[in-house]
């Protein structure tokens, strides 16, 4: 037993008051990576030397009687598309696998503010495209709670990572469920907050109009306090909200009584009956904490998986363009520029890059733009209208994360679709640029984990996370990481038919 | 040009805009810098980086609009694809459909006016210099790439198809230019780049208004190319015509050495930029403050003060179209000299003479020159309108008083330049008559050209001390006395 497994709040109070010295938290953690993480493949890479670093200097500031901050000690992992100066920042993809930012993400630069210590980088889908880490070009990670699954994606190293112990506390980007999915599908708490309360500088972008930055913890709480140290607004995104971090752990525990909570009839269809049954209880759970729950039918949503890989694929394409072999990255010689870019591009992206590329390519050409990128972009004012109508009766809504529990490797790899139709649940609020979080609520099928997501209006992060924190305390024990101390079931690992073969 | 056919020009001019840092980072916007000193992360478009607006950029970009009578309205940028390796994103950040400032016209000193379609902003990509005998990257074996330029802050100015021949196309790009520099928001340098002009040609019967194909032609660094390479273009496809074949739509390249237009992309392989709304970058919705801040610092437009000069010489606007006095006109506003002239007589100096100063010997030292009181400036033209200084000696005065400041009269004393006495100046012009008998026979009998020659020679053997005008009645005089004495 660490204090590790305390989580961010009692580390961060322990450190802060000398109790504990946020070196042998950071030993703690290396310790636990180290006889880990080569089963699991959380990180691609671990600072053990800059965290230990930074723990020291954190140490010698509280004995210096100075307050390091409030996530003093707190070891964080970093999805691997955040920059961190000086060490590597490869997005899973062979085409930045030699790249070493020289600038920290703004994220990065305010976790280190609050206090908190980066003790690595983790797996995810190459560029954040995926739904299983099975597109990293790094090998993927494994399930922390049966190895034989995948801990879903794209930021399944940061779930699988909070989910086996090693940190309380991580940061993924989610553009279409990539955290709130893997979160679902590891056990743990996964915020994706309101587009632009976090800024996105040096975030690598994928889709730049979806991509948000948000934490991973095992409780409410822990991942509320990580928000609320990174959030706010940043000169250097000129998307963020122009307005100060909102205070969202003050009011976790008012409660639900009063709330109006509005349960989306259409998902129920997409998703298996453990998930839908889960979905239903936490609904019951709220109303049992005095919530005003009913059924609401919000039937545009149905249309978001659709537009948004329309939209997710147009930008990517276009943001992935720079990855030309030119500058920095991976290079492949050739006689002349054009043929340098297209050998480059062709080594250095895995398929399902290559695909999405192509896919947004096309969508914007002359010609197909209207009908394809023009279409996609007049659903996705539709669903968020949809949203603002059913938000006039609902203060929050409920719905399922996913359509199943985490699936084996290679269960989803052969067709392109199955594995994009595991974003359903997610895809609306990124469309609507909403806030969204996936709470561990229920046990499915194989005893495996299964989250249910509360969504809320923009800048709706304090009602949601209250709504969250009832649910957690609804939330059978069990049902959520760290897996510590558990069997960990360990299985064999089948990554045949991975996408990026 | 064959008979009945006429040329329509639209120009494309991309201005560079005289910000201290680039258009979305903080990096510096400066010439001839160390290559790739003025980067960083953001445009060099590194992973992960970010683009934010430069106020002082849409400051600029208004005024320009405003100055040419756009409509400035709410704007986006978009994105433009294509790969080009002095492009760090691959894309160009620009606005499309929705610029910042939509219509407008600009007239020009010859009467003709041309319609303005939109200025918008953009960023500039890097400068590649390849490096192989041809410096063009076809045949290169390899190529640099500056990065200093990439995200410089750049308005594109299109005008409407209403050029019709290559000097009409020089004297728009050079009006643009004038009033570009007098928004404040451009240097208006050609030859660094500053300015930068892409020409669409096209030939068509007189008289008829459908437009012919087009073809786009680039790479024009100044002002002589542009003029060139328009008059090329239009022989290339007149001949064309005449021999039975038609114009295609291409890309072209002006090759200034060759003084050709070259194929660089024919409509087949131009690129499909699929622009689309760039999500990085808020909506531009120019407010009040950004609107004022615009106006503030905008000087007058070169029309007004060529306006003002033609009001003061006594000459309708159209003299300053062509011919001489028009040239000094538009010295003197090119280099700000304008001012001067004004305040000189204001002073009660000589209009002309005034002008003619500024606009030879005061642009020599054009900075000099500005600082000059308009007082001071009156009373040297007032010497030498009197006759007190020659020509010569006045344009040393000026030369004196730029330099070092003072006082005319003080000066002229100074460098011993006392006005010669009648008597002296009648002694001399007897004694030049008396050397040139055969001439001043002529000049009796009325021929007028021998005039100068004689007046040469009394300015030579004066050392410039006689007063030409002085000198010119003198001569004139014993004419008259001679005809009188002989009738």
């Amino acid at each position: 037993m660490s204090i590790l497994d305390d989580g961010v709040v009692a580390i961060a109070e322990a450190v802060r008051t000398g109790t504990v010295r946020a070196s042998d938290i950071v030993d703690d953690t290396l310790e636990r990576i180290d006889a880990g993480d080569a089963d699991l493949h959380c990180f691609l890479t671990v600072m053990a030397d800059h965290a230990r670093e930074r723990a020291a200097e954190i140490d010698a500031a509280v004995q210096a009687g100075v307050d390091p901050g409030p996530l003093a000690g707190v070891p964080v992992a970093l999805k691997d598309n955040l920059c961190t100066k000086g060490t590597l920042t490869t997005c899973s993809s062979k085409i930045l696998g030699n790249w070493v930012p020289p600038y920290d993400a703004t994220v990065v630069e305010r976790l280190r503010a609050a206090g908190a210590i980066v003790v690595g980088k983790t797996n995810l889908d190459e560029f954040a495209m995926g739904s299983s880490t099975e597109n990293s070009a790094f090998g993927p990670t494994r399930n922390p709670w049966d190895t034989s699954r995948v801990p879903g994606g794209s930021s399944g190293g940061s779930a699988a990572a909070v989910a086996a112990g090693f940190v309380p506390l991580a940061l993924g980007s989610d553009t279409g469920g990539s955290i709130r999915q893997p979160a679902s599908l590891c056990g743990v708490v996964g915020v994706k907050p309101t587009y632009g309360l976090v800024s996105r500088y040096g975030l690598i972008a994928f889709a730049s109009s979806l991509d948000q930055i948000g934490t991973f913890a095992s409780t409410v709480e822990d991942a509320a306090l990580g928000l609320e140290a990174i959030a706010g607004h940043d000169p250097l995104d000129s998307t963020s909200f122009d307005r100060a971090a909102p205070s969202l752990v003050e009011s976790l525990f008012e409660g639900v009584a009063g709330m109006r909570v509005g349960v989306i009839d259409e998902f129920a269809a997409e998703v298996s009956p453990s998930c839908a049954a889960a979905t239903f209880a936490a609904a019951e759970a709220l109303s049992a904490a005095g919530a005003k729950v009913e059924r609401v039918s919000v039937p545009e949503v149905l249309h978001g998986l659709a537009a948004y890989y329309v939209i997710a694929p147009a930008e990517a394409s276009s943001n992935l363009a720079r990855y030309d072999g030119v500058r920095y990255g991976l290079r492949v010689d050739a006689p002349d520029v054009a043929t340098m870019n297209a050998l480059t591009r062709g080594a250095g992206f895995g398929l399902e890059v290559r695909r999405r590329i192509m896919i947004g390519t096309y969508a914007l050409s002359a010609g197909y733009y209207d009908e394809y990128y023009g279409q996609a972009q007049r659903v996705r004012t539709l669903v968020a209208r949809a949203f603002e109508r059913a938000y006039r009766d609902f203060d929050v809504l409920l719905a399922p994360m996913t359509p199943s529990v985490a699936f084996a490797f290679g269960e989803k790899t052969k067709n392109p679709l199955d594995m994009y139709v595991s974003d359903v649940c997610a895809v609306p609020s990124n469309l609507a640029g909403h806030p969204a979080v996936s709470v561990p609520f229920a046990l499915g099928e194989a005893d495996m984990p299964v989250g249910v997501q509360v969504l809320a209006p923009a800048l709706g992060e304090a009602v949601m996370l209250r709504t969250a924190m009832a649910l957690e305390t609804a939330a059978p024990r069990n049902a959520r990481a760290p897996i510590v101390g558990r069997d960990p079931r360990p299985r064999p690992l089948a990554t045949e038919g991975a996408i990026d073969a | 040009m064959p008979e009945g056919f006429e040329t329509v020009i639209g120009l494309e001019v991309h201005c560079e805009l005289s910000t201290a840092t680039k258009l979305f980072c903080s990096c510096a916007n400066a010439f001839g810098d160390e290559p790739n000193s003025n980067v960083c992360p953001v445009c060099l478009g590194l992973p992960g980086s970010l683009p934010v607006l430069n106020r002082r950029a849409v400051e600029f970009a208004i005024r320009i609009g405003q100055a040419l009578g756009g409509d400035i309205r709410p704007s986006i940028f978009h994105r433009k694809n294509y790969f080009y390796p002095d492009m760090p994103k691959d894309y160009q950040i620009s606005q499309y459909d929705q610029p910042i400032s939509s219509g407008g016209r600009l007239a020009l000193p010859d009467g003709s006016v041309v319609g303005i379609v939109r200025a918008h902003m953009e960023e500039d990509t890097g400068k590649s210099t390849h490096i192989g005998e041809s410096g063009r990257i076809h045949g290169a074996s390899h190529s640099l790439v500056d990065y200093n330029r990439a995200g410089v802050p750049l308005v594109e100015i299109v005008s409407e198809p209403d050029i019709r021949s290559a000097e009409q196309a020089r004297l728009y790009v050079s009006e643009l230019r004038a009033v570009l520099v007098a928004t404040g928001a451009s240097d208006g340098r050609m030859e660094e780049g500053s300015l930068r002009v892409d020409a669409n040609v096209s030939i068509r019967p007189t008289g008829t208004t459908d437009l012919g194909t087009r073809c786009e032609v680039k790479n024009l660094n100044s002002l002589r190319s542009l003029v060139r390479a328009i008059s090329y273009e239009a022989e290339r496809q007149s001949a064309l015509i005449a021999g039975g074949g038609t114009v295609s739509q291409q890309t072209r390249h002006w090759d200034e050495g060759g003084g050709v237009t070259q194929l660089l992309r024919s409509k087949e392989e131009a690129y499909d930029y699929r622009y689309f709304p760039e999500p990085d970058l808020v909506p531009l919705v120019p407010d009040d403050s950004l609107l004022s801040a615009a106006a503030a610092g905008v000087g007058k437009m070169p029309s007004e003060r060529r306006q003002s000069l033609a009001e003061l010489l006594g000459v309708p606007g159209e003299a300053l179209a062509a011919g001489p006095v028009a040239d000094q006109a538009q010295t003197v506003i090119e280099l700000d000299l304008d001012g001067l002239v004004i305040g000189a007589v204001a002073c009660g100096a000589d209009a002309h003479l005034a002008l003619a100063r500024a606009a030879n010997e005061g642009a020599s030292k054009a900075e000099g020159a500005r600082r000059l009181d308009a007082g001071t400036f009156a009373g040297l033209i007032k010497l030498e309108s009197g006759g007190i200084l020659s020509a010569t000696q006045s344009k040393a005065v000026l030369s004196v008083l730029i330099d070092e400041g003072g006082e005319p009269a003080e000066i002229a004393r100074r460098l011993g330049f006392e006005a010669m006495g009648q008597s002296d100046l009648d002694e001399l012009v007897d004694s030049v008559i008396a050397a040139n008998p055969d001439e001043w026979r002529r000049y009796q009998e009325g021929d007028d050209k021998i005039s100068g020659f004689l007046l040469g020679l009394v300015m030579r053997q004066s050392s410039g001390k006689a007063n030409g005008k002085l000198v010119k009645d003198t001569f004139d005089l014993r004419r008259h006395a001679g005809t009188a004495s002989q009738g």
